[in-house]
């Protein structure tokens, strides 16, 4: 459809963005490699994956830093297609909105570069930009410019599209449509490569210390690149069906980690529990993206469907429905309330896999998907244009839902399982309100602060064997100092300490609330943030506090603890594991033989840290806005991030023009009182968690004494009594009562009509034998006999042998037959 | 022309007869033998069957090819025609890509009472029927060899079955005869309104539409035929005599039935029962989805009750055959197309979950699902296969499973012009539940027995041991198919879609408005 | 010959006929009923040149002669048998000649 090199335009992609496909290939090949000689490879096997993942990593830096000149050649082209637009004007004085109209009623079908290629006679605002040189150079006929003010932008740069690099080959076919499978390149699938490759290398670094001498660690480290790869393929889907399709597996891969200790039961229970709850979500993308099909002319092109749906080529009921069974989809897969209780679950797999799938990417799929289809929910909930849609009031709710849960968890990676919910939350809200760029934002700083928030709490597990906070943990920043502190600059850019990456982030969903949508904007989602952020700060002070100050609660070196939650397993492992004593553990681990105090973890543990722990400092600042109280800030290095990864073109909404829903997209302006706030809310949030851990201060027992507190906290220590309804009554219901009903039912009703028939059969059949054939038939048969036996005898009298006699009945034959004869006739 | 275009289809059909009448020849405790040479006769009749499909033209799938039309039975006007076109090629593939593997299975599985000749004999006579009526062109021959199929498989169930094989194998034959029985009258209902003379399938389309045929009458012709094919399928509520038949049959058995001889009534649907009578399928088209909704959520919440790994599975069938007819009550080429690799894809990965099945019963001597258990930590490799084709049956995308339901669910959206697109649009979100459902029972089945540790019972049972020579050799090309078509499924799509495309376009023009 | 003549010659058939089949079925001599058998043979004679001669035709006649002939060897071969029954039996007397009784 759209070739690489039509879709580039004039602009030539580099060799790297044309080729990217080849990153998920080279995991899928990781994969079927790992698990077809990692037996004999034994603790190397994971060799294979750390270089096909470093070597995708560095193709991927690659991939972004060819965007970047990508990106900066399509500005520049677009700068001198301004200036080929002004002398045209020059010559042709028609009114350039004819023009595009003409344009666009010639090709309804043009994609998405053609139907950016909006001509406006701004060439006062585009003189500035121009750049002279390549003034008369080509005029790409895709690459076209808006040069306006940038009011609507806010940041002053041109309007230009910037076509994805696509590629793509025949799927399968239908009639004599055919349907592609390729790789669609954009802003957000270039971050995302970025991302995901990145931790994805770490986390396999990391896990050669942690779930080293595993039994199945050849398995562990082969699932861990298929994941990649589904994940990686799934940024890059061209089209809805590749992407439901590597949604489907990267849930796969999630329910093979989290069962990845399957032989115990609550573990296998975890894992059937992430797949099913993503499967009930499922049935909304399945549904959705069959609305979508239909509504779009039978097509499953990304980039078409959301060029048609910001055209208002497709019904807004159309778009509504669909958005609204899609946002089912993200509710299961990015954890949002009501369909989150499988992630904390989830935390039953290994600590690396919960920072890789759980945190930081698997789960992000949902809010990466609403990004990719942002024409449709765009138009859809008509997010420019409301004050309040399903998306921001899922996202709202998950937000401060997750928070809530995340005060009474006793088991660390629950803490962050939560945190986790609520962040995304943030994103999903962010999404709602029309910030999209804070959104995909956070996505990136989140990845990298939870990451080592969950390694972190990976670290501290793998030295005291247990995930309990409250009996097995405290004090530990004695024994792990650099754990401690990676762990608590990662929990401070959570927080959104200023200038901790996710300071920036936050604050820019928080200013998206308030600045963006209708009339009466988002306000009501800004409280909801805001409030969030305040939750965030106390319970992640408390996680600290409980885990790295106070008491050595630990309990004695080598004997298992479980915790006081559902999640009893993973530690079994961890102990078991160092006890396998096989060399390479040895080496590091010197605890092996010295059962004493935790101690800080080994080298392959603490460098991932290092690097995310560096990352949560400074990936704030690639987006960081030069509006507002930060206007002096170099425009050059403000933005980044939205400048590179931010879609231009018709699949996206527009900045400039109105949608069919009369909205347009907006960058909201960094708000110093926002920014000042949410910081003191973090502080605030901060100061009391330490005021009632570390000092005792506070109303402690209230739980016990008031009623209404204890409710509260049995409500949320039952989790709001969602999986009492989803395991309990649904599930339980289902499997339970109902099947045994219709097992019932097929067994008695249908089975005994056809059985019933088959005995009436033979009930009949003995009637029939018994009566009719023995009787009847048989009768008829026999009695045929006898009758004419007995019509013999009867005959035989008239046998007088008497010559008279004879004659005397012939005649009289004759005499009636003739009488008749004579009667008749 | 050369004797593959003329000849091939007839060669192939019958050269497992051949086989058998070989074998026929051999004293009946030669069991190597009888082996070898039902082995043989299976790779040959594969051969010829290759080189039939080799020489076939793909470019043009929505014709006849390899027609074969001689004098058969001069009295009734039947003729001896067999040809194929987009539609048979992957059910004739499946169905010689089948018998071989399920012979070398037979290897060293063989049920009790042993007696490999007749078994094997049966197998082939089997054969010769799968493939008569996938190539059959008139409806007589189609008829007699869709019967042909009953008579082994009874025999197959009632003599090597399990302890209840008797109810079963009669349950079997004399459900599906009742239906056949129909579907015959229907038959010659057709011939008789059309004028008596032909059977031909292709004329008697022709001839059903210039004629005015009333529209009671065929609604009646098609209900008959649709008891035929509906219990073959099965669709609820003809179900029934499935679970036992499946459950009693021998693991052989249970994998022919499910592989091919249910697609035997689905095809029967898309070649006989749509493009004759196309104004009655579409009356009929509500109903039948309305069935195969049913069926979908009804095969699940069966399955969830069920307490027998082997019959867990037959009921699925019926859940994933379900899938299969709302594909084909769409009456679009979406859906035709669907149903179509649904078949193969249903043959493929339930065909493989009947093979482990078996193997399981061979080793563990059980099937109770709680007795079972650890099948990973116990057989590791044959816990890998188990997980693979559950996640396949699920309808995982990637793997063959997928492209049988998700392009059914989607025709039903927009069903074909003239059927109630509400109604349909209701079955398309039942439709859509059914997979969260397909996914509980078949990870639960999987977690009861693939996870966890092994029962006591078993833990040093010398029996239980990992995946042979035998079973390799029948699952590998089972195996990489279903990943194949997972992954590249336009090389089925393809095949199917140019006679699918004539069928949807035949239904339209007919019911055309 | 008109029809009243040809009505009276059938009338005379008639009652001939009827005597002879009396004679037939009732009488027990053999002789008798050979005799009656005679007067049904000559009642039907006496129709056939009655309707020949009212059509003008002779084939009537030619028939009865026919019959008049047929009739002599009839009561000839007849006359033998009842002779040859005579002598092995005494009596003439049907009721006693009943072998074809079954």
């Amino acid at each position: 459809m759209f070739g690489a090199a039509e879709a580039a335009g004039a602009v030539e992609p580099g060799f790297l963005l044309e080729n990217a496909y080849v990153v998920p290939l080279v995991m899928a090949a990781s994969f079927v490699l790992t698990l077809a000689i990692g037996k004999r490879l034994g603790k190397h096997a994971s060799w294979i994956g750390i270089v096909s993942i470093g070597f995708c990593f560095l193709f991927a830096v690659g991939v972004n830093v060819q965007w970047y000149g990508y990106v900066h050649d399509s500005e520049h082209a677009a700068e001198s297609h301004a200036e080929d637009g002004e002398e045209s004007h020059g010559d042709d004085t028609e009114d350039p909105a004819e023009d595009e109209d003409a344009a666009r009623a010639e090709d309804p079908e043009l994609p998405a570069g053609d139907e950016g290629a909006l001509v406006v006679p701004a060439a006062e605002g585009a003189g500035p930009m121009v750049d002279g040189e390549s003034a008369s150079a080509r005029g790409p006929p895709t690459v076209a410019a808006v040069a306006e003010e940038g009011e609507g932008g806010g940041e002053g740069h041109a309007e230009y599209t910037i076509e994805p690099v696509t590629k793509s080959v025949t799927w399968w076919t239908n009639g004599t449509v055919e349907f592609e499978v390729g790789m669609l390149l954009d802003g957000m699938a270039v971050m995302m490569l970025f991302v995901v490759t990145l931790i994805s290398l770490l986390v396999h670094v990391f896990s050669t210390d942690y779930v080293a001498g595993d039994r199945r660690y050849t398995h562990y480290f082969a699932f861990l690149s298929l994941f990649s790869a589904a994940m990686l393929g799934f940024v890059m889907s061209q089209n809805t069906l590749q992407l439901i399709t590597l949604w489907e597996l990267v849930g796969v891969c999630s329910f093979a980690l989290i069962g990845h200790w399957w032989e115990e039961k609550p573990n296998s229970d975890a894992a059937l529990k992430a797949f099913l709850t993503n499967r009930v979500g499922d049935v909304g993308l399945l549904v959705g993206m069959i609305i979508l099909f239909f509504a779009a002319g039978q097509t499953f092109d990304i980039i078409e469907i959301n060029t048609l749906a910001n055209t208002g080529d497709i019904t807004h009921t159309a778009l509504l429905v669909a958005s609204l069974c899609l946002l089912a989809a993200v509710m299961s897969k990015s954890g949002q309330f009501i369909l989150h209780t499988w992630l904390p679950d989830a935390m039953a797999g290994p600590t690396p896999v919960s920072a890789l799938i759980h945190a930081a990417t698997m789960v992000v799929a949902g809010v990466y998907m609403v990004a990719r289809m942002y024409g449709v929910f765009w138009n859809g909930l008509v997010i420019g244009g409301s004050s309040i849609n399903a998306l921001a009031v899922v996202g709202g709710l998950t937000v401060l839902g997750g928070a809530g849960l995340a005060f009474v968890q006793s088991d660390i990676k629950k803490v962050l399982a939560y945190s986790t919910v609520s962040q995304l939350g943030y994103m999903v809200m962010a999404l709602g309100v029309g910030a999209w760029t804070a959104a995909l934002f956070h996505l990136f700083t989140h990845a990298f602060f939870k990451a080592g928030l969950f390694l972190g709490s990976g670290s501290v597990a793998h030295a005291v064997h247990s995930f309990d906070m409250k009996k097995d943990m405290g004090g530990m920043k004695q024994f792990m100092p650099k754990t401690f502190w990676t762990f608590v600059i990662c929990t401070a850019a959570l927080i959104g300490i200023f200038p901790f990456a996710g300071f920036w982030s936050k604050d820019e969903i928080l200013a998206g609330a308030s600045q963006l949508g209708g009339d009466g904007s988002y306000t009501a989602f800004l409280v909801v943030g805001s409030i969030g952020a305040l939750m965030t700060a106390a319970y992640m002070t408390r996680c600290i506090y409980l885990t790295f100050f106070g008491e050595f609660r630990g309990a004695h070196h080598g004997e298992v603890s479980h915790g006081t939650e559902d999640h009893p397993v993973e530690e079994d492992h961890l102990a078991a594991d160092s006890g396998h004593g096989d060399d390479l553990e040895a080496a590091h681990d010197p605890h092996a033989g010295d059962h004493g105090l935790p101690h800080e973890s080994g080298p392959r543990i603490l460098v991932p840290l290092y690097i995310l722990a560096g990352l949560a400092i400074v990936a704030g600042f690639a987006n960081i806005p030069n509006s507002g109280a930060l206007s002096w800030w170099p425009e050059d290095f403000a933005l980044v991030f939205e400048h590179l990864f931010e879609p231009r073109g018709g699949y996206f909404p527009s900045l400039t023009e109105a949608g069919p829903t009369g909205a347009v997209f907006a960058h909201p302006k960094f708000d110093i009182v926002i920014a000042l706030s949410s910081t003191l809310l973090g502080l605030l949030g901060i100061g009391l968690a330490y005021a009632w851990y570390f000092k005792g201060l506070g109303p402690h027992g209230i739980t016990q004494r008031n009623r209404l507190a204890g409710v509260g906290h049995r409500i949320l220590v039952n989790k709001y009594y969602f999986d009492h309804l989803y395991t309990g009554i649904i599930a339980g219901g289902v499997k339970g009562p109902v099947a045994r009903a219709t097992n019932w039912f097929n067994k008695h009703i249908l089975d005994g009509v056809v059985d019933g028939v088959g005995k009436g059969a033979v009930v009949g059949g003995r009637f029939v034998y018994e009566t009719i054939d023995q009787k009847v038939v048989d009768g008829a048969v026999n009695g045929s006999g006898y009758a004419a036996e007995g019509g013999g005898q009867v005959f035989r009298i008239m046998q007088t042998g008497k010559v008279q006699q004879y004659g005397a009945i012939l005649f009289a034959a004759t005499v009636v037959l003739a009488g008749i004869f004579i009667v008749v006739i | 022309m050369d004797f593959i275009q003329d000849w091939g289809l007839t060669a192939m059909v019958f050269a497992p007869l051949a086989g058998v009448a070989i074998m026929m020849l051999f004293p009946k405790d030669a069991d190597d033998t009888h082996k070898v040479l039902a082995l043989l006769t299976s790779l040959v009749t594969a051969a010829i069957g290759i080189a039939v499909l080799a020489d076939f033209d793909y470019d043009d799938t929505g014709s006849l090819q390899f027609l074969r039309d001689n004098e058969w039975i001069n009295v009734i006007n039947s003729r001896f025609i067999l040809g194929i076109d987009g539609l048979s090629v992957p059910l004739i593939a499946l169905t010689l890509l089948i018998t071989p593997l399920v012979i070398a299975y037979s290897w060293n599985h063989f049920p009790e009472p042993h007696n490999p000749k007749a078994f094997l004999s049966l197998i082939l006579v089997l054969h010769t029927g799968m493939l008569g009526t996938f190539v059959a062109q008139d409806l007589i021959l189609f008829f007699v060899f869709f019967e042909v199929v009953l008579l082994p498989m009874y025999f197959m169930i009632g003599v090597w079955g399990g302890p209840e094989r008797q109810y079963a194998s009669i349950k079997f034959f004399l459900y599906t005869l009742f239906g056949s029985a129909l579907m015959l009258l229907s038959f010659l209902a057709l011939f008789f309104l059309t004028g008596g003379e032909t059977f031909s399938m292709v004329e008697l389309a022709e001839r059903v539409q210039g004629m005015d045929i009333a529209r009671t009458t065929q609604l009646i012709v098609f209900g008959g035929m649709f008891m035929g094919f509906a219990i073959k399928v099965p669709m609820f509520p003809f179900h029934t005599w499935l679970p036992d038949a499946h459950t009693q049959a021998p693991t052989q058995g249970s994998v022919i039935l499910a592989a091919v001889l249910l697609k035997l009534g689905t095809y029967g649907f898309i070649r006989v029962a749509l493009p004759i009578l196309p104004e009655a399928a579409q009356s009929w088209a509500p109903w039948i989805g309305g069935l195969a909704v049913i069926g979908i959520i009804y095969g699940a919440l069966g399955c969830l009750a069920q307490t027998d790994m082997k019959r867990l599975i037959a009921f699925s069938s019926v859940a994933h055959m379900g899938y299969t007819m709302l594909g084909i009550s769409t009456l679009t080429d979406f859906g035709l197309n669907a149903a179509v690799f649904g078949m193969v894809a249903h043959g493929l990965i339930t065909g493989m979950l009947f093979f482990i099945a078996g193997s399981v019963k061979e080793r563990y001597h059980t099937l109770e699902i709680k007795r079972l258990g650890g099948l990973l930590v116990s057989a590791p490799r044959l816990g890998w296969i188990l997980g693979f084709c559950t996640m396949a049956s699920l309808g995982l995308p990637g793997l063959a499973g997928f492209w049988g339901e998700f392009p059914a669910i989607l025709a039903a959206y927009q069903p074909a012009e003239g059927l109630p697109v509400e109604l349909f649009r209701g079955y398309m979100v039942v439709a859509a539940i059914g997979t969260v459902l397909a996914a509980g029972y078949l990870l639960w089945l999987y977690q009861r027995t693939a996870f966890g540790t092994v029962k006591d019972e078993f833990v040093d049972d010398p029996n239980i041991h990992d995946v042979n020579g035998p079973e390799w050799i029948a699952w590998t090309p089972l195996l990489a198919l279903i990943l194949i078509l997972g992954v590249y499924p336009n090389l089925l799509f393809k095949v199917s879609d140019g006679s699918i495309v004539n069928v949807a376009s035949q239904i339209a023009a007919a019911t055309g408005n | 010959m008109d029809d009243l003549m040809l009505n009276q010659f059938l009338l005379l058939s008639a009652i001939l006929f009827s005597t002879g089949v009396y004679g037939v079925l009732a009488k027990r001599n053999a002789v008798i009923v050979l005799m009656s058998i005679e007067l049904i043979l000559n009642a039907v004679n006496i129709n056939l040149v009655a309707f020949g001669a009212h059509n003008g035709t002779i084939a009537g006649s030619v028939f009865a002669l026919f019959v008049i002939a047929v009739a002599a060897a009839e009561v000839g071969v007849g006359l033998a048998m009842v002779l040859v029954i005579y002598r092995n039996r005494k009596s003439v007397d049907l009721d006693e000649v009943a072998q074809m009784k079954g």
